[in-house]
């Protein structure tokens, strides 16, 4: 059996130094990422040349370079082409209702704290129908990772306009073109108190990785953006050409400036795009701040969290039902 | 010595609102996972539990608004929590989607709508008892639900753990249907031992981590359920599923994902069925009722017993499944069935259906804002007494 090594260049990807990404590793009869993966659901539903694979390799990369256990990494995605990552991937993972990823992933967090809790979704489903859960999971700095894949459109029912849909688009409910201001999603969050927020596009497999592993590392709301060529729907009707098309234009008009002011990073259509890691910082979570908040007031009668029930237990009871 | 300290169930007898004796009885009932939102009359459910909660290891989340209070909900549950949220009306109906989710998920947890009048905004100070086909049928889709209704401070308290039990046996959100009077309204409740107080345990799975399949049923129709974080690897979707839970979308896996969802309820209807059941025995009218409105039918009926009329009483506890095989029983007996409620005609029109024509039924109505008049009860007694 030929184990065989996958670089980035072998997907005909321009890094800037392709050889230093290795993919995955593997032998002919077996997909590299497949511990990973449910391969029982193979083949996925996205369309050749869309961003979503990639995204999906960056996060797997992502989780083998951390080191945090595998169990406790729990995906969580909303409605939408993205919102079917969760079930793709080989963790315990949820797919929610439109718009929900995020209060849902809140619950998964708040009641068993021990999660690491990654959410995949779309700009659709986070930004406008989850857009209130959004910023305040933001204002909150809840301790999650949040990875929106932008496509500038609602990919999945066929090419509507979103609130990221760029003025000029075509969509199918802007068939004179979109007029409306879209969000500059890292401004909209980073002004919403997310204490990390990166940019990149689903060129920069690389960067994307790294930013994903610090994501999930860091304490605190972590919110990623990747831009996605969606080729079946949004880069059709604008004349954009292939998922390749896309790439390239990416490669040609990303601008990367790490820790840019979040102001700035307005994209308009078919113009340069900013990417980079613009916001970082240590600021405490909502459940070091509700902590501290108790400890502050009820001193000694304070009794933190007991925790999720005990699958073991043969009782109904909680913990804390013995007398403290 | 120094004085034992209490448990986190505040057992003995206490003077406390339908709301608060609520609160406690998540409490009792192990739940230590609430999210809310605000809304009138239900905020005291979830302001009590705010207090309480850091001092016995709960943890109380104010959410943005209704649909993330639900979500977050289900998401605890799933993460091994027991958890509840609580709401009125307008909230109840922003929650519909994510009921529809929970039941499609099979996830257990309750749900308290404190009901005021409507519709809209209606009245949110004064009660109201119609939203009791939105409990039924409010999300969309095909489904069975779970819903009880207390007439008491105490039975806010003795339900709520009841409703929880519930949840957990069937892996089905409860509504727990309480009215802006019976929340508000101040009785003694009577607070058992916490061990004395019958605490269900979650169905938990037990096999081989990587032999776990989230929808394969037990006998009775419902599958045992884990835990998030604990490497069982499995997935959940609001799509329809197989045992897997992976989706497949196909009328086949439609037919045998719904037709369990429902079965598992109907099928173990008379487990479920709670009624409270008072000379009904050789009666000639029947009096259904639940909720404040079976408060104020008692006086009704004490009146129409003074004037020899032979009138029994069916109080509904477990308003969800309806209890029809009771009332069609009912209607073979009796000349008249006659429903109280605070609306313009909800459960009474399931009692109409149950009682299949065997039987006169009569609706007495009120739009809400305030109880029934007992003499409005009473002429409706009389009437079917006839």
């Amino acid at each position: 059996m030929q184990e065989f090594e996958l670089r980035a260049s072998d997907f005909g990807l321009v890094l800037m130094n392709p050889n230093q990404l290795i993919v995955g590793r593997g032998t002919a009869e077996h997909h590299p990422m497949e511990d990973f993966l449910r391969m029982d659901r193979m083949p996925h539903i996205w369309c050749s040349t869309c961003g979503l694979g990639t995204c999906l390799t960056a996060f797997i990369a992502a989780v083998e370079e951390s080191t945090i256990p595998r169990e406790d990494i729990v995906v969580v995605s909303g409605i939408g082409c993205t919102g079917r990552a969760a079930g793709y991937l080989k963790f315990d993972s949820f797919h929610t209702t439109h718009g929900r990823a995020i209060p849902y992933a809140t619950g998964l967090k708040v009641a068993n704290p021990r999660l690491k809790v990654c959410l995949i979704s779309g700009d659709g489903d986070l930004v406008s129908i989850g857009g209130n859960h959004l910023i305040h999971a933001a204002r909150r700095n809840m301790d999650m990772t949040v990875i929106c894949v932008n496509n500038f459109n609602y990919a999945m029912t066929g090419g509507q306009a979103a609130p990221s849909t760029p003025q000029g688009a075509f969509a199918t409910t802007t068939p004179y073109g979109a007029f409306e201001r879209p969000f500059n999603i890292p401004f909209l969050v980073d002004s919403c108190g997310a204490t990390y927020v990166a940019r990149w596009t689903a060129l920069h497999v690389r960067q994307l990785t790294i930013s994903i592993k610090e994501a999930m590392l860091h304490r605190g709301f972590s919110f990623i953006e990747v831009i996605s060529p969606c080729p079946t729907v949004y880069a059709r009707r604008n004349r954009l050409g292939s998922g390749l098309d896309l790439m390239k234009f990416y490669h040609d008009h990303s601008i990367t400036k790490n820790f840019a002011s979040t102001r700035e990073c307005d994209i308009k259509f078919q113009q340069d795009i900013i990417v980079g890691k613009f916001v970082q910082k240590d600021e405490p979570t909502y459940l070091d701040a509700m902590d501290a908040q108790m400890k502050k007031t009820l001193g000694a009668k304070f009794v933190p969290y007991v925790g999720p029930m005990d699958p073991g237990a043969d009782s109904g009871r909680t913990k804390s039902d013995a007398r403290t | 010595m120094s004085k034992p300290k209490r448990g986190p169930v505040l057992t003995g007898a206490h003077y406390l609102d339908g709301d608060h004796a609520c609160a406690e009885g998540a409490i009792a009932a192990g739940c230590r996972f609430i999210a809310g939102y605000p809304i009138t009359p239900s905020t005291e459910v979830a302001e009590r539990l705010a207090e309480r909660f850091p001092k016995i290891g709960g943890t109380f989340i104010q959410m943005e608004d209704e649909l993330a209070s639900i979500a977050a909900v289900l998401g605890a549950a799933w993460g091994g929590a027991r958890a509840m949220t609580v709401t009125s009306g307008p909230g109840f109906s922003l929650m519909m989607e994510n009921i529809g989710l929970g039941v499609m998920t099979e996830t257990p947890c309750v749900v308290v709508n404190v009901q005021r009048g409507g519709p809209s905004t209606g009245l949110p100070t004064l009660t109201g008892q119609q939203d009791m086909m939105q409990a039924r049928w409010g999300s969309h889709g095909d489904y069975e639900i779970i819903a009880l209704s207390p007439s008491s401070p105490q039975e806010c308290f003795d339900l709520t753990v009841t409703c929880f039990n519930l949840s957990e046996k069937y892996r089905v959100p409860v509504m727990f249907m309480m009215d802006e009077c019976v929340g508000h309204m101040t009785e003694k409740v009577v607070i058992p031992e916490a061990d004395t107080i019958d605490v269900w345990p979650r169905r938990w799975y037990r096999g081989p981590k990587d032999k776990y399949q989230p929808y394969l049923p037990d006998k009775d129709g419902v599958p045992p359920m884990v835990r998030a974080g604990d490497d069982h690897r499995f997935h959940i979707t609001g799509l329809t599923h197989d045992e897997r839970g992976y989706p497949i979308i196909t009328a086949e896996c439609q037919h045998l994902c719904v037709s369990r969802l429902v079965d598992k309820i109907r099928n173990n209807a008379d487990d479920l069925m709670i009624v409270k059941e008072e000379q009904v025995k050789g009666a000639d009218v029947v009096v259904v009722a639940y909720g404040i409105s079976a408060r104020v039918a008692t006086k009704a009926i004490t009146d129409a017993r003074k004037q020899g009329i032979k009138v029994g009483f069916l109080r509904l506890i477990t308003v969800w499944p309806f209890p029809e095989k009771r009332i069609r029983e009912l209607a073979g007996d009796v000349k008249c069935l006659v429903m109280p409620e605070l609306n313009m005609g909800q459960m009474y029109r399931e009692m109409e259906r149950a009682a299949g024509g065997k039987c006169k039924t009569l609706l007495v109505p009120h739009c809400g804002g305030w109880v029934h008049d007992p003499n409005d009860i009473l002429k409706a007694i009389l009437e079917g007494a006839k």
